[in-house]
Protein backbone atom coordinates (compact mmCIF):
# COMPACT_ATOMS: atom_id res chain seq x y z
CA UNK A 1 0.00 0.00 0.00
CA UNK A 2 1.29 3.47 -0.86
CA UNK A 3 1.61 6.38 1.55
CA UNK A 4 -0.69 9.39 1.38
CA UNK A 5 0.47 12.49 -0.43
CA UNK A 6 1.02 14.50 2.72
CA UNK A 7 3.41 11.96 4.19
CA UNK A 8 5.34 11.74 0.97
CA UNK A 9 5.59 15.54 0.81
CA UNK A 10 6.96 15.58 4.37
CA UNK A 11 9.56 13.00 3.35
CA UNK A 12 10.48 15.10 0.32
CA UNK A 13 11.06 18.08 2.62
CA UNK A 14 13.58 15.99 4.58
CA UNK A 15 15.38 15.26 1.32
CA UNK A 16 15.25 18.94 0.36
CA UNK A 17 16.76 20.07 3.66
CA UNK A 18 19.56 17.50 3.50
CA UNK A 19 20.46 18.50 -0.06
CA UNK A 20 20.48 22.23 0.64
CA UNK A 21 22.68 21.69 3.66
CA UNK A 22 25.01 19.48 1.60
CA UNK A 23 25.52 22.29 -0.91
CA UNK A 24 26.68 24.65 1.84
CA UNK A 25 28.36 22.57 4.55
CA UNK A 26 30.67 19.58 4.07
CA UNK A 27 30.18 16.35 6.04
CA UNK A 28 32.15 16.38 9.31
CA UNK A 29 34.77 13.87 8.18
CA UNK A 30 35.37 15.71 4.90
CA UNK A 31 35.67 19.06 6.63
CA UNK A 32 38.02 17.53 9.21
CA UNK A 33 40.23 16.11 6.45
CA UNK A 34 40.54 19.58 4.90
CA UNK A 35 41.00 21.30 8.25
CA UNK A 36 43.82 18.98 9.27
CA UNK A 37 45.54 18.73 5.85
CA UNK A 38 49.23 19.55 6.31
CA UNK A 39 49.46 21.58 3.09
CA UNK A 40 53.01 22.11 1.84
CA UNK A 41 54.92 22.78 -1.38
CA UNK A 42 53.79 24.46 -4.59
CA UNK A 43 50.87 26.80 -3.86
CA UNK A 44 49.34 24.29 -1.44
CA UNK A 45 49.10 26.66 1.49
CA UNK A 46 47.36 29.42 -0.52
CA UNK A 47 44.92 26.99 -2.13
CA UNK A 48 43.97 25.25 1.11
CA UNK A 49 43.61 28.62 2.87
CA UNK A 50 41.23 29.75 0.08
CA UNK A 51 39.21 26.54 0.46
CA UNK A 52 38.88 27.06 4.22
CA UNK A 53 37.80 30.71 3.73
CA UNK A 54 35.34 29.59 1.08
CA UNK A 55 33.75 27.05 3.41
CA UNK A 56 33.36 29.68 6.07
CA UNK A 57 31.70 32.16 3.66
CA UNK A 58 29.33 29.48 2.30
CA UNK A 59 28.26 28.53 5.80
CA UNK A 60 27.82 32.14 6.99
CA UNK A 61 25.96 33.41 3.93
CA UNK A 62 23.94 30.26 3.35
CA UNK A 63 25.28 30.08 -0.19
CA UNK A 64 26.39 27.03 -2.20
CA UNK A 65 30.13 26.52 -1.65
CA UNK A 66 30.64 25.90 -5.38
CA UNK A 67 28.70 27.27 -8.34
CA UNK A 68 28.57 23.77 -9.79
CA UNK A 69 25.99 22.45 -7.37
CA UNK A 70 26.26 19.30 -9.41
CA UNK A 71 24.10 16.59 -10.84
CA UNK A 72 21.86 14.88 -8.30
CA UNK A 73 23.04 11.28 -7.92
CA UNK A 74 21.07 9.01 -5.61
CA UNK A 75 21.41 5.48 -4.32
CA UNK A 76 18.11 4.26 -2.89
CA UNK A 77 18.83 1.35 -0.55
CA UNK A 78 15.50 -0.30 0.14
CA UNK A 79 15.08 -2.75 3.00
CA UNK A 80 13.81 -6.11 1.84
CA UNK A 81 11.07 -5.94 4.46
CA UNK A 82 10.35 -2.21 4.13
CA UNK A 83 6.68 -1.33 3.72
CA UNK A 84 7.10 0.87 0.67
CA UNK A 85 6.25 1.30 -2.98
CA UNK A 86 9.21 1.95 -5.22
CA UNK A 87 7.18 4.55 -7.10
CA UNK A 88 6.82 6.50 -3.86
CA UNK A 89 10.57 6.34 -3.27
CA UNK A 90 11.16 7.78 -6.71
CA UNK A 91 8.57 10.50 -6.13
CA UNK A 92 10.16 11.57 -2.82
CA UNK A 93 13.62 11.71 -4.40
CA UNK A 94 12.57 13.75 -7.43
CA UNK A 95 10.34 16.12 -5.45
CA UNK A 96 12.93 16.66 -2.71
CA UNK A 97 15.64 17.39 -5.27
CA UNK A 98 13.41 19.76 -7.25
CA UNK A 99 12.63 21.73 -4.08
CA UNK A 100 16.32 21.84 -3.13
CA UNK A 101 17.31 23.22 -6.53
CA UNK A 102 14.62 25.88 -6.31
CA UNK A 103 14.91 26.93 -2.69
CA UNK A 104 18.65 26.33 -2.29
CA UNK A 105 19.58 28.50 -5.30
CA UNK A 106 21.25 25.61 -7.11
CA UNK A 107 22.58 26.16 -10.60
CA UNK A 108 20.53 24.41 -13.27
CA UNK A 109 23.26 22.25 -14.74
CA UNK A 110 21.31 19.51 -16.51
CA UNK A 111 20.57 19.44 -20.25
CA UNK A 112 18.07 17.15 -21.94
CA UNK A 113 19.54 15.87 -25.20
CA UNK A 114 23.24 15.21 -24.41
CA UNK A 115 24.43 15.20 -28.04
CA UNK A 116 22.59 17.82 -30.07
CA UNK A 117 20.24 20.44 -28.64
CA UNK A 118 21.60 20.39 -25.07
CA UNK A 119 18.51 22.27 -23.83
CA UNK A 120 18.64 23.01 -20.12
CA UNK A 121 15.88 21.16 -18.25
CA UNK A 122 15.53 24.25 -16.04
CA UNK A 123 15.02 22.18 -12.89
CA UNK A 124 18.38 20.41 -12.42
CA UNK A 125 16.34 17.21 -12.79
CA UNK A 126 16.23 14.33 -13.38
CA UNK A 127 17.99 12.80 -10.40
CA UNK A 128 20.17 9.89 -11.54
CA UNK A 129 18.86 7.10 -9.32
CA UNK A 130 20.10 3.58 -8.67
CA UNK A 131 18.12 1.15 -6.51
CA UNK A 132 19.38 -1.72 -4.41
CA UNK A 133 17.75 -4.18 -2.01
CA UNK A 134 19.38 -4.38 1.42
CA UNK A 135 18.72 -6.16 4.71
CA UNK A 136 16.23 -4.65 7.15
CA UNK A 137 13.12 -2.52 6.85
CA UNK A 138 14.52 1.00 6.34
CA UNK A 139 14.80 3.07 3.21
CA UNK A 140 18.08 4.96 2.98
CA UNK A 141 18.69 7.59 0.33
CA UNK A 142 22.35 8.47 -0.32
CA UNK A 143 22.92 11.57 -2.43
CA UNK A 144 25.92 13.05 -4.15
CA UNK A 145 25.86 16.58 -5.53
CA UNK A 146 28.24 15.56 -8.26
CA UNK A 147 30.25 18.34 -9.84
CA UNK A 148 31.40 17.65 -13.37
CA UNK A 149 34.88 19.14 -13.29
CA UNK A 150 35.78 16.04 -11.32
CA UNK A 151 33.25 13.71 -12.95
CA UNK A 152 34.90 14.33 -16.33
CA UNK A 153 38.03 12.77 -14.82
CA UNK A 154 36.20 9.61 -13.73
CA UNK A 155 36.68 6.47 -15.79
CA UNK A 156 36.52 2.67 -16.07
CA UNK A 157 39.26 0.25 -17.09
CA UNK A 158 38.76 -3.40 -17.91
CA UNK A 159 41.96 -5.00 -16.60
CA UNK A 160 43.35 -8.45 -17.23
CA UNK A 161 42.18 -10.93 -14.57
CA UNK A 162 45.83 -11.49 -13.64
CA UNK A 163 46.59 -7.77 -13.13
CA UNK A 164 46.29 -8.20 -9.36
CA UNK A 165 46.78 -5.58 -6.69
CA UNK A 166 49.68 -3.86 -8.47
CA UNK A 167 47.64 -3.62 -11.66
CA UNK A 168 44.67 -2.09 -9.87
CA UNK A 169 46.81 0.50 -8.11
CA UNK A 170 48.65 1.38 -11.34
CA UNK A 171 45.40 1.78 -13.27
CA UNK A 172 43.89 4.14 -10.70
CA UNK A 173 47.06 6.21 -10.44
CA UNK A 174 47.26 6.48 -14.24
CA UNK A 175 43.67 7.75 -14.40
CA UNK A 176 44.43 10.29 -11.70
CA UNK A 177 47.66 11.40 -13.33
CA UNK A 178 45.77 12.04 -16.58
CA UNK A 179 43.29 14.16 -14.59
CA UNK A 180 46.09 16.35 -13.20
CA UNK A 181 44.78 19.65 -11.83
CA UNK A 182 41.42 19.43 -13.60
CA UNK A 183 39.21 17.87 -10.87
CA UNK A 184 39.90 20.49 -8.15
CA UNK A 185 42.36 18.59 -5.98
CA UNK A 186 42.82 17.64 -3.20
CA UNK A 187 40.41 14.93 -4.29
CA UNK A 188 38.41 12.14 -2.70
CA UNK A 189 38.43 8.89 -4.65
CA UNK A 190 35.80 6.19 -4.95
CA UNK A 191 37.07 2.95 -6.46
CA UNK A 192 34.76 0.19 -7.66
CA UNK A 193 36.23 -3.20 -8.46
CA UNK A 194 34.54 -6.27 -9.91
CA UNK A 195 31.08 -7.01 -11.29
CA UNK A 196 30.57 -5.85 -14.86
CA UNK A 197 31.71 -2.55 -16.40
CA UNK A 198 28.62 -0.70 -15.18
CA UNK A 199 28.65 -2.34 -11.74
CA UNK A 200 32.25 -1.24 -11.16
CA UNK A 201 31.22 2.31 -12.08
CA UNK A 202 28.23 2.12 -9.73
CA UNK A 203 30.39 0.78 -6.89
CA UNK A 204 32.87 3.62 -7.39
CA UNK A 205 30.09 6.05 -6.39
CA UNK A 206 28.60 3.90 -3.64
CA UNK A 207 32.11 3.87 -2.17
CA UNK A 208 31.65 7.45 -0.96
CA UNK A 209 29.03 6.20 1.49
CA UNK A 210 30.74 3.06 2.75
CA UNK A 211 33.80 2.15 4.77
CA UNK A 212 36.42 0.77 2.42
CA UNK A 213 36.31 -2.95 1.61
CA UNK A 214 40.07 -3.08 1.24
CA UNK A 215 42.21 -1.04 3.61
CA UNK A 216 45.46 -2.09 1.91
CA UNK A 217 44.33 -0.97 -1.54
CA UNK A 218 42.97 2.30 -0.17
CA UNK A 219 46.25 3.06 1.52
CA UNK A 220 48.35 2.19 -1.52
CA UNK A 221 46.17 4.32 -3.82
CA UNK A 222 46.22 7.26 -1.39
CA UNK A 223 50.02 7.11 -1.12
CA UNK A 224 50.39 6.73 -4.88
CA UNK A 225 48.10 9.70 -5.48
CA UNK A 226 50.06 11.90 -3.09
CA UNK A 227 53.35 10.78 -4.65
CA UNK A 228 52.11 12.34 -7.92
CA UNK A 229 52.39 15.74 -6.16
CA UNK A 230 49.65 17.20 -8.35
CA UNK A 231 48.84 19.15 -5.20
CA UNK A 232 45.97 21.43 -4.18
CA UNK A 233 44.58 23.23 -7.22
CA UNK A 234 47.00 21.19 -9.36
CA UNK A 235 49.72 23.66 -8.37
CA UNK A 236 52.11 21.14 -6.85
CA UNK A 237 52.87 19.95 -3.34
CA UNK A 238 50.76 18.03 -0.81
CA UNK A 239 48.05 16.79 -0.53
CA UNK A 240 46.74 15.52 -3.88
CA UNK A 241 44.15 13.18 -2.35
CA UNK A 242 42.47 13.22 1.05
CA UNK A 243 40.60 9.93 1.05
CA UNK A 244 40.13 6.67 -0.85
CA UNK A 245 37.28 4.20 -0.42
CA UNK A 246 37.14 0.88 -2.28
CA UNK A 247 34.06 -1.26 -2.92
CA UNK A 248 34.41 -4.73 -4.40
CA UNK A 249 32.12 -7.50 -5.60
CA UNK A 250 32.50 -10.83 -7.45
CA UNK A 251 33.37 -10.77 -11.13
CA UNK A 252 33.91 -13.02 -14.17
CA UNK A 253 36.96 -15.32 -14.54
CA UNK A 254 38.00 -13.39 -17.65
CA UNK A 255 37.96 -9.90 -16.22
CA UNK A 256 38.87 -7.36 -13.56
CA UNK A 257 36.79 -4.19 -14.00
CA UNK A 258 38.18 -1.17 -12.14
CA UNK A 259 36.27 2.12 -11.99
CA UNK A 260 37.35 5.40 -10.49
CA UNK A 261 35.05 8.22 -9.47
CA UNK A 262 36.97 11.40 -8.78
CA UNK A 263 35.37 13.83 -6.38
CA UNK A 264 36.71 17.34 -5.87
CA UNK A 265 37.63 18.56 -2.39
CA UNK A 266 33.98 19.71 -2.12
CA UNK A 267 32.78 16.18 -1.46
CA UNK A 268 29.13 17.10 -1.08
CA UNK A 269 26.89 14.28 0.03
CA UNK A 270 23.85 13.59 2.14
CA UNK A 271 22.15 10.50 3.51
CA UNK A 272 18.53 10.39 4.64
CA UNK A 273 17.16 7.32 6.41
CA UNK A 274 13.46 6.58 6.75
CA UNK A 275 12.81 4.01 9.48
CA UNK A 276 10.56 1.19 8.40
CA UNK A 277 9.98 2.73 4.96
CA UNK A 278 8.51 6.04 3.81
CA UNK B 1 55.16 37.87 -5.61
CA UNK B 2 51.82 39.56 -5.01
CA UNK B 3 50.61 41.88 -7.79
CA UNK B 4 47.49 43.76 -8.75
CA UNK B 5 46.08 43.72 -12.28
CA UNK B 6 43.56 46.46 -12.99
CA UNK B 7 41.03 45.61 -15.69
CA UNK B 8 40.84 46.68 -18.46
CA UNK B 9 44.60 46.19 -18.23
CA UNK B 10 47.46 48.36 -19.45
CA UNK B 11 50.45 46.71 -21.08
CA UNK B 12 52.97 47.66 -18.45
CA UNK B 13 51.04 46.11 -15.56
CA UNK B 14 50.30 42.99 -17.61
CA UNK B 15 53.89 42.42 -18.74
CA UNK B 16 55.25 42.76 -15.21
CA UNK B 17 53.45 39.57 -14.13
CA UNK B 18 55.51 36.40 -13.78
CA UNK B 19 54.57 32.74 -13.52
CA UNK B 20 53.80 31.83 -9.90
CA UNK B 21 52.81 35.38 -8.90
CA UNK B 22 49.65 35.78 -6.86
CA UNK B 23 47.60 38.23 -8.94
CA UNK B 24 44.69 40.22 -7.51
CA UNK B 25 42.14 41.40 -10.09
CA UNK B 26 40.36 44.74 -9.80
CA UNK B 27 37.83 46.10 -12.28
CA UNK B 28 35.86 44.72 -15.21
CA UNK B 29 35.88 41.00 -15.93
CA UNK B 30 33.92 39.32 -18.73
CA UNK B 31 32.55 35.82 -18.19
CA UNK B 32 32.10 33.02 -20.71
CA UNK B 33 32.45 29.25 -20.78
CA UNK B 34 31.87 26.40 -23.23
CA UNK B 35 28.99 27.62 -25.40
CA UNK B 36 30.14 31.26 -25.33
CA UNK B 37 33.55 30.12 -26.60
CA UNK B 38 31.98 28.23 -29.45
CA UNK B 39 29.95 31.32 -30.38
CA UNK B 40 32.87 33.77 -30.13
CA UNK B 41 34.98 31.38 -32.19
CA UNK B 42 32.25 31.13 -34.84
CA UNK B 43 31.71 34.93 -34.82
CA UNK B 44 35.42 35.46 -35.52
CA UNK B 45 35.35 32.89 -38.31
CA UNK B 46 32.31 34.53 -39.91
CA UNK B 47 33.66 38.05 -39.49
CA UNK B 48 30.70 39.03 -37.29
CA UNK B 49 30.67 41.76 -34.62
CA UNK B 50 31.90 40.65 -31.19
CA UNK B 51 29.68 41.23 -28.14
CA UNK B 52 32.48 43.01 -26.23
CA UNK B 53 35.89 44.47 -27.14
CA UNK B 54 38.64 41.85 -26.86
CA UNK B 55 41.56 44.27 -26.55
CA UNK B 56 42.36 45.21 -22.98
CA UNK B 57 39.85 42.81 -21.50
CA UNK B 58 39.97 39.49 -19.67
CA UNK B 59 37.63 36.49 -19.80
CA UNK B 60 36.72 34.33 -16.81
CA UNK B 61 35.56 30.73 -17.35
CA UNK B 62 32.57 30.55 -15.03
CA UNK B 63 28.86 29.77 -14.84
CA UNK B 64 27.31 31.08 -11.61
CA UNK B 65 24.61 29.59 -9.44
CA UNK B 66 21.51 31.82 -9.02
CA UNK B 67 21.91 34.92 -6.83
CA UNK B 68 20.50 34.86 -3.32
CA UNK B 69 18.27 37.85 -2.49
CA UNK B 70 20.46 40.85 -1.71
CA UNK B 71 23.52 39.55 -3.59
CA UNK B 72 24.61 40.47 -7.14
CA UNK B 73 25.46 36.86 -8.03
CA UNK B 74 25.49 33.35 -6.58
CA UNK B 75 28.51 31.09 -6.16
CA UNK B 76 30.97 32.06 -8.87
CA UNK B 77 34.15 29.96 -8.93
CA UNK B 78 36.14 28.97 -12.03
CA UNK B 79 35.35 26.06 -14.31
CA UNK B 80 37.89 23.74 -15.97
CA UNK B 81 39.88 25.66 -18.58
CA UNK B 82 40.89 22.64 -20.66
CA UNK B 83 37.47 22.56 -22.33
CA UNK B 84 38.14 26.01 -23.78
CA UNK B 85 41.50 24.90 -25.26
CA UNK B 86 40.21 24.23 -28.80
CA UNK B 87 38.97 27.84 -29.05
CA UNK B 88 41.45 29.84 -26.97
CA UNK B 89 44.40 30.20 -29.41
CA UNK B 90 42.14 31.87 -31.99
CA UNK B 91 40.60 34.17 -29.39
CA UNK B 92 44.01 35.09 -27.94
CA UNK B 93 45.29 35.94 -31.43
CA UNK B 94 42.19 38.09 -31.97
CA UNK B 95 43.08 40.11 -28.86
CA UNK B 96 41.40 38.30 -25.96
CA UNK B 97 44.76 37.74 -24.30
CA UNK B 98 43.94 37.40 -20.60
CA UNK B 99 42.15 34.27 -19.37
CA UNK B 100 41.05 33.19 -15.90
CA UNK B 101 40.04 29.61 -15.15
CA UNK B 102 41.36 26.52 -13.44
CA UNK B 103 43.57 23.62 -14.35
CA UNK B 104 46.13 22.84 -17.05
CA UNK B 105 46.11 24.14 -20.65
CA UNK B 106 47.23 22.56 -23.89
CA UNK B 107 50.59 23.49 -25.39
CA UNK B 108 48.81 25.34 -28.23
CA UNK B 109 47.31 27.72 -25.68
CA UNK B 110 50.69 28.36 -24.06
CA UNK B 111 52.20 29.06 -27.48
CA UNK B 112 49.48 31.58 -28.35
CA UNK B 113 50.11 33.33 -25.02
CA UNK B 114 53.83 33.51 -25.72
CA UNK B 115 53.22 34.77 -29.23
CA UNK B 116 50.76 37.49 -28.24
CA UNK B 117 51.96 38.47 -24.75
CA UNK B 118 48.89 36.99 -23.07
CA UNK B 119 48.24 35.71 -19.57
CA UNK B 120 46.59 32.66 -18.01
CA UNK B 121 45.51 32.99 -14.41
CA UNK B 122 44.09 30.26 -12.20
CA UNK B 123 41.35 31.03 -9.72
CA UNK B 124 40.90 28.72 -6.72
CA UNK B 125 38.77 25.79 -7.90
CA UNK B 126 35.54 25.09 -6.07
CA UNK B 127 35.70 28.36 -4.14
CA UNK B 128 32.38 29.67 -5.46
CA UNK B 129 31.30 31.43 -2.28
CA UNK B 130 34.70 33.12 -1.90
CA UNK B 131 34.56 34.53 -5.45
CA UNK B 132 30.95 35.57 -5.04
CA UNK B 133 32.11 37.85 -2.25
CA UNK B 134 34.64 39.47 -4.68
CA UNK B 135 31.94 40.44 -7.20
CA UNK B 136 30.23 43.82 -6.84
CA UNK B 137 27.91 43.65 -9.83
CA UNK B 138 26.95 41.32 -12.64
CA UNK B 139 25.02 41.85 -15.84
CA UNK B 140 24.17 39.68 -18.84
CA UNK B 141 25.54 41.29 -22.00
CA UNK B 142 24.92 38.55 -24.59
CA UNK B 143 23.40 35.12 -25.18
CA UNK B 144 20.84 35.23 -22.31
CA UNK B 145 19.27 32.07 -23.76
CA UNK B 146 22.29 30.14 -22.47
CA UNK B 147 21.04 30.58 -18.89
CA UNK B 148 23.94 29.90 -16.47
CA UNK B 149 26.29 29.90 -19.47
CA UNK B 150 25.39 33.42 -20.69
CA UNK B 151 28.06 36.04 -21.38
CA UNK B 152 28.35 38.28 -18.32
CA UNK B 153 30.17 41.45 -17.39
CA UNK B 154 31.33 41.62 -13.76
CA UNK B 155 32.81 44.29 -11.58
CA UNK B 156 35.33 42.56 -9.30
CA UNK B 157 37.42 43.58 -6.34
CA UNK B 158 40.21 41.77 -4.43
CA UNK B 159 39.72 38.77 -6.73
CA UNK B 160 42.59 36.33 -6.02
CA UNK B 161 44.34 34.29 -8.72
CA UNK B 162 47.71 32.67 -9.42
CA UNK B 163 49.65 33.23 -12.65
CA UNK B 164 50.06 29.89 -14.42
CA UNK B 165 51.31 31.11 -17.81
CA UNK B 166 52.95 34.54 -17.94
CA UNK B 167 53.14 36.90 -20.94
CA UNK B 168 56.45 35.35 -22.02
CA UNK B 169 54.80 31.92 -22.14
CA UNK B 170 56.59 30.69 -19.01
CA UNK B 171 54.45 28.14 -17.15
CA UNK B 172 54.15 27.64 -13.40
CA UNK B 173 54.10 23.94 -12.61
CA UNK B 174 54.59 23.96 -8.88
CA UNK B 175 57.06 21.11 -9.25
CA UNK B 176 60.48 21.65 -7.78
Amino acid sequence: MGQDRETLHRDALCVRDALIRASRVLPDDTEAAIASAAARGGKAESVVAAIRTNLQIAREKGMPMCQDTGAFWCLASIGRSADVRIGDVEKVIQEGAALAAEEGFFRRSIVSDPVRSRINTGTNLPVFISYEAVDGSDVELSFLLKGFGSENCSSVRMLNPTAGEDGVVAAVIEMLEAAGGKPCPPVFLGVGIGGTMDRAAFLSKKAFFRITDDETLSRRILDGANDLAIGPGGLGGFPTALGVSVQTEPTHIAGLPVALTVNCWAERKAAVRFRGGL
Amino acid sequence: MRRILHLPYDEEELLAIEAGDEVILEGTLYVGRDQVHRRLFDALGNGEDLPFPFHGNAIYYMGPSPALPGFPIGAAGPTTSARMDPFSPSLVKAGLRVMVGKGPRKEEVRQSIEECGGLYLQAYGGCGALYSSCIRSSSVIAYPELGPEALLCLSVSSFPTVCIIDPRGVPFTGRA
